[in-house]
């Protein structure tokens, strides 16, 4: 008996396994346990069995029908698992296809560069100061204690408007304007575009500068190295950078210096700066003997040449999108 | 301010090398432009002295020479210059020599004859002469001496860029000056002792304009060789500070000039009418300068005049007609002061510069007029002869050279270093400056040849630039600790910048000037600000709007092969010279594909509505409204104002097709321009609650009149929501079948829900049907 019981599960249990479609599993299912299945049927059988056979039999065909319930799951986890696998597989996408839709721009480069600038400057309370680009003589030359037919006017060759203004030399104007408007502690950086007559391949018509300008109590030549030394060697993130202050004139301030950084082929000028001139603060109503302060300016265009390493400073106002399109980390 | 190092040193002469002199130059504000040697090197060549020449038996072009250098016996050279000859005195380089270019000398056949060295020209020596041929020297040169040493050629030749305050070291005295006072070291000036008058010629001087010529000495120099030969010695010095030597008498005002920085004039006595006066010239009077330029003068220029005419441009030029000729026999010399306040722009103004009055405007020193002259007396006497006459001298009012108070605690506080009196007063006194200590206070007195010193802060710059920049310490300053203001309901152009960055366009800078033709193109502007002197004629006005730089930058991209262009540029414009008339724009462009060519999107160009996105999105939070206007740039029918709170900030539009065909564009841009100051004010967020309760969606299709714009219509629909009506927005246009021709059905949400309840069905129902009742009255129809 046992022997028979035996074989019908061993019948069952390879129909299971050779299905590989869950309706004929079922189908399966109710062959042998089902209502009218084989091993329903041997369990039908108990009743008509004496009482000593009922209970080894009994036993022998539950752990049959166990048997293939336990099969019968693992055989639908089976194929729902294959199932799975082969939906997964059809629906894999090429994920080296470009993402779709739209990409950044970027700035220019001299903006990245000069948003770095006021970043830092900004870090240490510099206020960003702004002011127009046609400029009166008064905010350009006079105010700044370079009088009419001084010789440092022919230093910058001059744009003049019909009417007598001019295009700013320089970015100096801004902070006449500002102090003009506002009593120390003054820190303010001021960028901008700025014009003098010249083009080459080293000079624009058209750059930009940006001047800073400290006025307080006390503040000192010392304190005008600590600045530029700490900016330049954040700004080339070169803290070994070396930095010197040459003297120079400058009508606005006094004493006055040239930055030079040193670069792989010797010496660099990176810009000018020097103590705020005592006229130039008495121009602003601003009491020289109470206040001190300095001025200092530098090229943008020039960092950022330095900065990306561009050689051709006419690249900049090209405006050509090969060029451009290179600066996109905003 | 170009010169020999040696001269220099002729004067003062410290223990540097040329390199440490030029660094020390430099880092005293002298900078050394440019530093190079007035000769490349080469060895073991010598004068010589052809003694016999006969010509080669297989070569015509080539000579056997007898070279005597200095030795006992003479040397066998053969020679292919043009211009050997026997008793010429020329450099020989000897068997080893090595010359400029790594060519060696070595004994050699030249077509079978040995030659025992070369007779060298100047070009083979790198100390080019122009002669085709042996460099000829003089005919005393002493045989067998090291060229170098003969010539002098060990030497360097140093440019100062000078800033234009330190006139005072645009001389070899005073560079030597400033030398001495950084070093130490003891000056060795020329020895100028008074000439005695040899007889008794004078030219009366008279100081017409006693304020811009203060000083006047001149002399009259009787009988001198014009002919005479300039010494190699000056004409060396004279060419390494970049100077031609001319002739005798005005190659010794030049030396003088660059010897002591005293600007001097020769004129030919003979065409002197009468006496001199320094005086303004009068209007319209005329006179030929040495440069041939015939000038009308004004009545602000400083001219010297004999008694009939203005004979020079004061410290700018002498006149043509009294200036030194080959006939010239008896000079009178000038020698004298102009105020830098007559002299400065007028040369510019006149369109030239000379070395005096480069000199003169920045400031010559008043107290060596008197010395210049006797030098170049002495000179003129010693190298062309003559009989030199007294000195005839006019001094008025000289500049006043008061006194300046130092204050020894203002230096620290300048300069954040705290220097002993002491120190202060020895680095003023090395610079030649009066000092005297009282207290706290140092009384110094500048000298006659400073025109920089008048107040504390240039003693100051003095003290820290002998002191050393350097040495000023890298001081952390106490300064107080305060942040920035932070506007919550403003933004930053950075802002502005990114946004359209985030939508992919490329940031672009152009320059402010522009063809006055773009003005009237793409801003309708006839007036713009006009510049005096532009650089070319195409950049000759001020831009009032940013589109044409935009637009010429496309066609740059264009011609460049790229299909796809997106750029923006925010910049001052400038609608008048007027300061408050400049106002910060923003414009845009765009042309090609909507998207970058890719896999997965389609190629549709960008239009209007992509670049309304754009302009809404840098305007978000706040709405605009966008109004049908023209503008001269754009596209009557493609183009809006972009209104905000009632103020018109800016227009969006396609380009107007007449300025596409006009500039050669393939197909039209779409371009916005809007003004910054509308774009930077946000305002803050103040948050509401989140209603809890549930919201209802309705949609709308509503059919119009073809031209019909959906604003309208919106506005309508908005005015008739009810409270709880949170959004209504279209979501779609559409025209064709099951739409009358010549209208269209506009589809709109409509979204509501209740703060404090759940809608019922009547409300909405009563909502929606508001809305239809509102739309029918505007003459809209329900699609159904």
């Amino acid at each position: 008996m046992a022997a028979h019981v035996q074989h019908i599960l061993d019948e069952g249990l390879a129909a299971l396994a050779a299905t590989n479609d869950p309706v004929e599993l079922e189908n399966s299912k109710a062959r042998y346990i089902g209502k009218e299945g084989a091993i329903t049927a041997l369990l039908r059988q108990l009743a008509t069995l004496p009482p000593e056979e009922k209970k080894t039999f009994g036993a022998t065909v539950n752990q049959a029908k166990q048997a293939f319930e336990a099969a019968l799951a693992a055989r639908r986890e089976e194929l729902a698992a294959e199932k799975l696998a082969r939906q997964l597989a059809a629906e894999a996408l090429d994920v080296t296809l470009p993402g779709r839709g739209r990409a950044a721009g970027g700035l220019h480069p001299v903006t990245l560069v000069q948003q770095r600038i006021e970043a830092l400057f900004r870090s240490i309370g510099f206020e960003v100061a702004d002011g127009p680009e046609i400029e009166t003589d008064f905010h350009n030359f006079e105010a700044l204690n370079i009088p009419k037919d001084h010789p440092a006017r022919a230093m910058q060759d001059t744009f003049y408007v019909e009417g007598g203004e001019v295009l700013r030399t320089h970015t100096s104007p801004i902070q006449v304007r500002y102090m003009l408007n506002n009593q120390p502690p003054i820190k303010i950086v001021a960028p901008g575009r700025v014009y003098r007559v010249d083009s080459d391949a080293t000079h624009s018509p058209m750059f930009h500068q940006m001047e800073g300008l400290w006025v307080d109590e006390g503040v000192s030549f010392a304190d005008l190295k600590s600045v530029i030394v700490d900016f330049l060697r954040n700004f080339f993130e070169d803290d070994t950078l070396q930095v010197r202050f040459r003297p120079s004139f400058f009508p606005f301030t006094e004493p006055s210096a040239e930055i030079d950084v040193m670069g792989k082929r010797g010496w660099l000028e990176v810009g000018g700066c020097g103590m705020v001139h005592p006229n130039v603060l008495r121009n602003v109503n601003i009491d020289p003997e109470k206040y001190t302060g300095f001025a200092f300016g530098i090229g943008l265009d020039r960092f950022a040449m330095l900065y990306y390493g561009v050689n051709d400073l006419r690249l900049f106002f090209e405006n050509d999108l090969s060029f451009l399109g290179q600066f996109k980390q905003a | 301010m170009k010169f020999s190092e040696q001269w220099l040193r002729s004067w003062v002469n410290p223990a540097l090398s040329a390199d440490e002199l030029s660094h020390l130059l430099t880092m005293a504000g002298l900078e050394v432009e440019e530093q190079e040697a007035a000769a490349p090197a080469f060895d073991n060549v010598f004068v010589a002295e052809v003694l016999s020449t006969s010509k080669h038996p297989d070569a015509d072009r080539l000579n056997i020479c007898s070279v005597n250098v200095g030795e006992a016996e003479p040397l066998q050279i053969v020679c292919g210059a043009p211009n050997v000859a026997p008793g010429l005195k020329v450099p020989c380089a000897r068997i080893g020599a090595s010359l400029p270019g790594d060519f060696q000398i070595k004994r050699a056949k030249v077509r079978g004859v040995e030659s025992f060295g070369m007779l060298c020209s100047g070009d083979e020596l790198g100390i080019p002469d122009g002669v085709d041929g042996l460099l000829v020297l003089p005919a005393d040169a002493p045989v067998g001496a090291p060229l170098r040493d003969y010539l002098q050629l060990d030497d360097q030749l140093l440019t100062l860029k000078l800033t234009p305050n330190r006139t005072d070291c645009l001389s070899i005295k005073g560079i030597a000056r400033e030398v001495a006072a950084l070093t130490g070291a003891t000056q060795t000036p020329v020895v100028i002792a008074p000439v005695a008058p040899r007889c008794d010629d004078v030219r009366s001087v008279t100081l017409g304009a006693p304020a811009a010529c203060p000083r006047y000495a001149g002399r009259v120099v009787k009988n001198v060789n014009q002919a005479a030969a300039t010494p190699d010695w000056m004409k060396q010095r004279l060419a390494r500070s970049g100077i031609r030597a001319i002739s005798a008498i005005v190659d010794i005002t030049n030396y003088v000039l660059l010897e002591l920085g005293q600007p001097m004039h020769a004129f030919d006595l003979a065409k002197l009418e009468g006496d001199i006066t320094a005086r303004l010239a009068q209007p319209g009077e005329k006179l030929t300068l040495l440069n041939d330029k015939e000038l009308t003068l004004d009545a602000d220029m400083l001219v010297i005049a004999d008694d009939k005419k203005p004979v020079a441009l004061a410290g700018i030029m002498g006149g043509a007609d009294t200036g030194v000729t080959e006939a010239t026999r008896d000079i009178f010399l000038e020698s004298a002061f102009f105020a830098p306040a007559v002299i400065a722009g007028k040369a510019r103004r006149l369109g030239f510069s000379s070395d005096s009055s480069h000199r003169f405007e920045r400031g010559v020193d008043f107290g060596n007029c008197r010395e210049a002259l006797e030098r170049a007396t002495q000179l003129v006497l010693e190298l062309c002869g003559g009989e030199a006459g007294p000195i005839v001298e006019s001094i008025a009012e000289l500049p006043a050279r008061n006194p300046v108070a130092l204050r020894v605690s203002r230096v620290a506080r300048v300069l954040g270093v705290t220097l002993p009196a002491a120190d202060i007063i020895a680095i003023l006194q090395r610079l030649g400056l009066g000092t005297e200590l009282a207290g706290d206070v140092i009384t110094v007195t500048p000298p006659s040849y400073r025109f920089d010193i008048e107040i504390e802060e240039d003693l100051i710059e003095e003290i820290a630039r002998v002191y050393g920049y350097d040495n000023v310490p890298v001081a952390a300053s106490n300064a107080k600790l305060a942040m920035l203001p932070q506007p919550g309901d403003a933004r930053g152009k950075t802002a502005l910048k990114n946004i359209l960055v985030a939508r992919d366009y490329q940031e672009a800078i152009n320059y402010a000037f522009v063809e006055e033709k773009w003005e009237a193109d793409f801003a309708g502007n006839v007036s713009p600000v006009k510049l005096i002197n532009p650089i070319a004629s195409q950049m000759s006005v001020m831009r009032s709007t940013l589109i044409g730089g935009l637009v010429a930058a496309l066609k740059h991209n264009l011609n460049r092969k790229h299909d796809r262009v997106r750029l923006f540029e925010l910049a001052r414009v400038f609608k008048s010279r007027d300061a408050a008339d400049q106002p910060e724009l923003i414009a845009g462009l765009a042309w090609g594909t909507r998207e970058a060519e890719q896999w997965g999107e389609g190629k549709e160009r960008v239009d209007f509505y992509d670049v309304k996105a754009d302009v809404e999105a840098l305007l978000a939070p706040r709405v605009a409204e966008f109004s049908r206007a023209s503008h001269p740039a754009l596209h009557p029918g493609r183009s809006a104002e972009v209104v905000l709170e009632g103020r018109a900030i800016g227009v969006i539009g396609e380009l107007h097709p007449q300025w596409v065909q006009a500039y050669e564009l393939v197909s039209a841009p779409v371009l916005f321009e809007l003004a910054v100051a509308g774009l930077v004010a946000v305002a803050k967020v103040e948050a509401k609650p989140v209603s809890k309760f549930q919201g209802v969606r309705r949609d709308l299709a509503l059919i119009v009149d073809d031209v019909v714009e959906v604003g309208s219509l919106l506005t309508t629909l908005k005015s008739a929501a009810a409270g709880f009506v949170t959004e209504i927005a279209l979501f779609d246009v559409y025209r064709g079948k099951g739409v009358v021709e010549g209208k269209k059905s506009l589809a709109f949400k409509v979204l509501m829900q209740d703060t404090h309840k759940t809608l019922t069905d009547e409300e909405v129902d009563a909502a929606v049907a508001k809305l239809v009742r509102q739309a029918e009255a505007a003459g809209a129809t329900l699609r159904v």
